[in-house]
């Protein structure tokens, strides 16, 4: 898995699927489409400001609510490198790891790192480090094998792979 | 090693004599499912993987239940993907306008599921077929095009939360109280990647159609499943509607628990969730303050027969308030036509509300009732997320049917047992 850097986009706790992607947007499966509006019913200049490898921190059980994979899809699209949280709805996690979204778990970085601020990721280490504070943390890094999904750019990819 | 009820399902489908809490195993499932949204998604992974058949034509359902009949041209463009998919591998239960419903109150009506199933559907609420004594859970698009593909899933298992169950529940108050309170009472997070065990002398008690309520909101939770073990009411309901013979899995007395949760079903009181979160309990009685501008009763968590029983008991030869917007719609089209056979459907119209064929729509915003800015909706649903119903401004409010229905007669959040 390659290492990302980039800026940081802070939210609270439980952050659900229907503002990560309102429902309202469900009508198509195209990730570009979708991607136009995410998170848009809580933050509506997230599309306009996220660069590529921009970094999520939010609190507890981001993701909760629909088991809609438009949500990881929809962050991913938008260039997001990373979701870092305190944990995770389960349906969503399932859900990332699927389509190949980067995410980890850390609930002192997710406390610490302050919107705004130039975050690095290091996926084989689990290496969570705030350029701005010049702060790192350790988070768990993905088992082997659930890299390896990320790494082919998700389960059905990894499927295809080992197909052939 | 003894084990949980889920673990139990989910042992004997991975093969194996026993599993222990955080393996990973690969299971062989019993029937999977997915909705004209997340169905989509699966089919385009389905066909980037360049798989050329499913498992088993009858083990797959795609219900068409969101945006139908269809809200807009894409909604149309994604049934017509799902019709083309359902056609081409010629799926058995693929259910279209005419012979759909709310997925999670048709498959247990047509039996499709039964106790001791294991079943992923690419929708949260998956977790409603725990009231049968499945083990059940929703997953994503991806997983459900694997699931069709191969047949399997892996999961992590899960360790559990014991609910014991005493008592009764009085008169006008039902499942949908039950879970409110527990969700309430452990927060939206509070049962996550875990099973919630409802077990105890309170479960003969529950009717069907309670069950699947309280199990389809485990998910709001955070729970991986509910399950309920199966008893006389289980079976009962199972006859002469299981396609499949019921398997019945019983949890080992000294199975391990992370916690014990104990409901007296008697002391529950009509319930209500404030918005944002379904964890943000109150009683109804203490909320005559909040004034309403919409009532939805129906939805995959209230939308079933049990449930137009208690609206009609509630409306039946009354007016709704002025000024208040009542939208009532039975979850399949059995229960549709059971609504007019018993009259429910013309006491609904002559009360003032509007009764609709089944469909998701309002619950997540789609159509059929989206809210204003500032606008307040008391609805027998899952969910009272930001924007969930409409303008980011609006509130819903989840309460059962009894609730919901009282409040669309007084045009404020309404005890039932007020206007007894």
């Amino acid at each position: 898995m390659e290492n990302v850097q980039g800026k940081v986009f802070k939210f609270k706790d439980n952050v659900d699927t229907d503002v990560i992607i309102p429902a309202r947007y469900l009508n198509t499966p195209d990730a570009n489409e979708l991607a136009l509006h995410c998170m848009e019913d809580i933050d509506p200049n997230f599309v306009a400001e996220v660069q590529k490898n921009d970094i999520i921190i939010a609190g507890w059980n981001f993701g909760c609510g629909s088991s809609r994979e438009h949500a990881p899809l929809a962050i991913k699209t938008a260039g997001v490198g990373c979701v870092i949280a305190k944990s995770f709805a389960r349906i969503f996690y399932r859900n990332a790891i699927n389509i190949g979204m980067p995410i980890l778990e850390c609930e002192e970085a997710a406390d610490q790192i302050q919107a705004g601020d130039i975050v690095h990721v290091d996926f084989q280490t689990g290496l969570i480090t705030d350029l701005t504070q010049n702060k790192s943390w350790q988070a768990q890094p993905f088992p082997e094998f659930i890299q390896k999904i990320i790494d082919a750019g998700g389960l059905m990819a990894s499927v295809r792979e080992k197909k052939q | 090693m003894a084990m949980t009820m889920s673990q139990k399902i989910l042992a004997a489908h991975a093969g194996l004599d026993e599993v222990k809490v955080g393996q990973l195993i690969e299971v062989d499932l019993d029937q999977v499912l997915g909705n004209d949204i997340t169905t989509p998604v699966a089919i385009k992974e389905f066909d980037k993987a360049g798989f050329e058949s499913v498992y088993d034509r009858e083990k797959i359902n795609i219900v068409l239940d969101h945006f139908v009949p269809n809200k807009d041209i894409k909604a149309a463009e994604q049934s017509a993907a799902c019709r083309k998919f359902a056609n081409r591998f010629n799926i058995k239960n693929f259910f279209d306008v005419g012979k759909m419903g709310i997925e999670h109150a048709l498959l247990p009506e047509l039996g499709i599921v039964t106790s001791g199933d294991c079943v992923i559907g690419a929708d949260s609420h998956t977790c409603t077929y725990g009231a049968l004594g499945a083990f059940s859970t929703g997953v994503g698009s991806t997983d459900m095009a694997y699931g069709m593909a191969t047949g399997q899933a892996w999961f992590k298992v899960p360790a559990a939360i014991k609910v014991l169950l005493k008592g009764k529940l009085n008169e006008m108050v039902s499942g949908k109280d039950v879970i409110l309170h527990l969700i309430g009472k452990i927060g939206v997070d509070g049962a996550l990647y875990e099973s919630l065990e409802f077990c105890g002398e309170g479960v003969a008690s529950l009717s069907m159609d309670d069950r699947l309520c309280i199990c389809n909101m485990a998910i709001e939770a955070g729970a991986k499943n509910g399950i309920f073990p199966v008893d006389e009411v289980t079976l009962a309901y199972l006859q002469d509607r299981a396609q499949r013979s019921p398997k019945i899995y019983e949890a080992d007395e000294d199975a391990e628990y992370v916690q014990t949760i104990e409901i007296d079903l008697s002391a529950l009181e009509p319930t209500v969730s404030y918005p944002h979160l379904p964890e943000n309990t109150h009683l109804a009685k203490d909320s005559n303050a909040i004034s309403i501008d919409q009532v939805v009763i129906g939805s995959c968590t209230n939308g079933r027969i049990e449930d137009m029983e208690a609206a009609y008991k509630v409306l039946k030869g009354k007016e709704v308030a002025p000024n208040v917007r009542v939208i009532i719609i039975p979850a399949t089209m059995q229960i549709y036509k059971e609504c007019i056979k018993r009259g429910y459907t013309e006491a609904f119209i002559d009360a003032g509300c509007v009764v609709s064929t089944p469909t998701c729509g309002p619950c997540l915003g789609g159509y059929m009732g989206i809210l204003a800015q500032g606008e307040r909706c008391i609805s027998t649903t899952n969910r009272n997320f930001v924007g969930r119903m409409g303008h980011t401004s609006s509130e819903v409010y989840l309460a059962s049917p009894y609730t919901a229905a009282a409040s669309a007669l007084t045009g404020y959040i309404t005890d039932p047992r007020e206007g007894k």
